[in-house]
């Protein structure tokens, strides 16, 4: 059961949800609203965005303003509410496939305005809502309903695309340690300047039913088993970090100014006033 | 005072969408279109708006129905090559119900096609364009002086009806330049959107006013929690598969125009009434062919024009009166295009008279003289 204070930020009246039992969603899901409410946000004025599949159905649920876009598209219909208003608290939650695959040019976009976003991408390694197609995440080997002899094409890592891109805070947690989820994205909220909290979920229907990962706590199991945390990894060779998820604060600077200030300069610098 | 100007089409659309209220502009350069984005990125911060260059077509209608959402009102702009792109988000803003303001300055193509040349070959794809069914409003500017008007124009049908509108120009009409009187500030016509006036925790986002069949908007930081979807949903905003609530929505969102069909028609016409023959064209081929019309009257040739001012929705019935009332022999229509407006002009005249479609497909702007030339070949 939800923690009592979120529960106000849920939209029970749309429940029951369409996720399959034991889907790791959910415990982002309960992460994200943790956060809000810990850090008294309010409903009016928080906005989530999202893309389309299995995650980017979680703002439905939510009790804010809520934005579910189309398929890769949620990060620059955010930058134009975020640009809109920048009073507004984004977020915007997306999957592997919204975000590196048919939305990757909006996700470097976004890293490089350094807009006031914070995107949470939930990688599932897999395209979960409509039968388990490889996505851009998809490990070399695994098998999918579109690389039915092993994907041969070499993965994204999300985190290193968004640093290189330009983000100011990234970070990555996974299911198996919601409490670590929770303060990431508690960070990446109040981090003023683009975000990316990325959160190494699972889908045991599509994905590990054809991997040897079929049941959710198998997979709780493989996220505990493989995790490194920063500063532990960065003593690591690269021989030993293969395969190994590597978690927690990854990327941090606070002294790029946040895209929609630079455009209030902008505003000045023209002699106009907002609204 | 109204004060007057020479400028080029593609910024009296800025210009007049600015003065219509809007506040906020995304898009990505395209010829011929691109003046429309650097007159917004000049002028709104001036105006206290936004501007934001995004990284491709597809981000531009994106945060344009963003900005929307949050509460300004938006425009984005583009030409043929990006109007194709855009069409995956118009139909997210007619299906969500997002008032917005779309521009496309046509060139030739198909693809890549001609940058720097005219065409009116979106006509169809303006109306079609996007999957699904859906109530397209769409104008065409023939001169610097409409580009300003209709897009102010535009912008209140738009926050009227919840819904994208179109300024289907051209190459011609966006880079000429003319004189134009600009209208004093409040004397602008000025739609905003209606508010919903219940309580927060009594609002259903999409359930419609019965006089209109328009819903309430919010904007994202007024108080009211919506959500905004792509699905097809039920009053509620949540997506449905129920077969009477998908009915019920999809009904509303082609109903909620064709209501008040009468009150978004716009054409323009001109000696007709005792004309035996009657050109009927629109956007920059209006020009050369009105210049005909005029020049024929004074030899005494009995010809009238009709202009479609709204290519979409299309003034059929208006057009077709003039016909049948006028006793109209021949109706001659030059397109540059493959005849994507003579299709609807012929389907309305129904045999009723012999119609004659003219087309250019070479990236030139028929000359007077060649519509001169059409008409005398059948007076």
């Amino acid at each position: 059961m939800p923690r009592e204070d979120v529960m106000t930020w849920l939209r029970t009246q749309f429940m029951p949800h369409i996720w399959c039992p034991g889907c790791g969603h959910g415990i982002i899901m309960h992460a994200i609203l943790r956060a809000l409410s810990s850090l008294d946000k309010d409903p009016d004025k928080t906005v989530i965005s999202s893309g389309i599949g299995c995650s980017s159905r979680m703002p439905g649920y939510i009790n804010s303003c809520t934005l579910h876009t189309a398929h890769g598209r949620s990060l620059a219909f955010a930058t134009g509410v975020k640009l809109a208003n920048p009073e507004l608290t984004v977020l915007d939650v997306m999957g592997d496939g919204d975000c590196s695959a048919i939305g990757g040019n909006h996700f470097i976009h976004a890293c490089r305005r350094n807009i006031g976003v914070c995107a949470i991408v939930m990688n599932n390694n897999i395209y979960g809502m409509i039968g388990g197609q490889a996505s851009p995440t998809t490990p070399v080997g695994a098998i999918a309903s579109t690389a039915p002899y092993g994907a041969i094409d070499p993965p994204f890592d999300i985190c290193s695309l968004a640093i290189g891109a330009g983000a100011t805070f990234v970070a990555r947690a996974t299911i198996a340690a919601p409490q670590m989820c929770e303060t990431l994205i508690k960070k990446g909220i109040q981090h003023d300047g683009f975000s990316v909290i990325e959160i190494m979920t699972h889908c045991h229907t599509q994905f590990g039913r054809k991997n040897k990962r079929s049941r959710p706590l198998e997979n709780f199991n493989f996220f505990k088993d493989h995790s490194v945390v920063k500063s532990k990894a960065d003593g690591m060779t690269p021989e030993e970090l293969e395969g190994k998820i590597v978690v927690g604060e990854l990327f941090y600077d606070d002294k790029t100014v946040e895209y929609t200030k630079n455009y209030e300069q902008v505003i000045d610098r023209a002699g106009g006033s907002v609204r | 005072m109204p004060r007057a100007e020479f400028w080029q089409g593609n910024k009296a659309i800025a210009m007049g969408g600015i003065d219509a209220g809007c506040r906020f502009f995304a898009g990505y350069p395209i010829t011929p279109s691109t003046e429309i984005a650097e007159v917004m990125a000049e002028e709104l911060p001036r105006n206290g708006g936004k501007f934001i260059q995004m990284e491709d077509e597809i981000g531009g209608i994106a945060a344009a129905i963003g900005g929307s959402i949050a509460g300004l009102k938006s425009m984005t702009g583009t030409s043929g090559p990006g109007f194709s792109l855009k069409q995956e988000l118009l139909g997210y803003a007619y299906i969500a119900e997002i008032p917005l303001v779309c521009v496309d300055v046509q060139r030739g193509g198909p693809s890549t096609g001609l940058p720097t040349k005219v065409s009116q070959g979106d006509v169809m794809q303006a109306r079609w364009g996007t999957h699904g069914d859906h109530a397209t409003i769409a104008y065409s500017p023939s001169s610097v002086q409409e580009c300003y008007d209709l897009s102010v124009r535009a912008f209140n049908m738009a926050e009227r009806f919840r819904q994208p509108v179109l300024i289907m120009t051209d190459e011609v009409i966006g880079h000429m330049r003319e004189r134009i009187e600009i209208p004093e500030a409040s004397s602008i016509e000025r739609v905003v959107r209606k508010k919903p006036k219940c309580p927060p925790n009594e609002f259903i986002p999409y359930l419609a006013d019965k006089e209109d069949d328009i819903p309430p908007m919010a904007a994202f930081g007024d108080g009211y929690h919506w959500h905004v979807t792509g699905l097809t949903t039920n009053d509620w905003g949540f997506p449905t598969n129920n077969s009477e609530e998908i009915d019920k929505k999809i009904s509303r969102i082609l109903r909620k125009v064709d209501r008040f069909r009468d009150d978004v028609v716009a054409y323009s016409a001109e000696t007709y009434e005792d004309a035996e023959i009657l050109v009927v064209s629109y956007g920059c081929v209006a020009r050369s062919a009105l210049r005909a019309v005029r020049e024929l009257r004074k030899r005494g040739v009995r010809v009238g024009h009709f202009r479609p001012i709204t290519i979409w929705p299309f003034a059929g019935d208006e057009l077709e009166r003039i016909v049948n009332d006028h006793g109209i022999k021949h109706v001659i229509v030059p397109e540059l295009n493959m005849g994507q407006m003579f299709l609807e002009i012929d389907r309305v005249i129904h045999g009723r008279a012999e119609t004659h479609l003219k087309t250019l497909l070479n990236g030139e702007l028929f000359k007077p003289a060649q519509i001169m030339s059409y008409i005398e070949e059948v007076a």
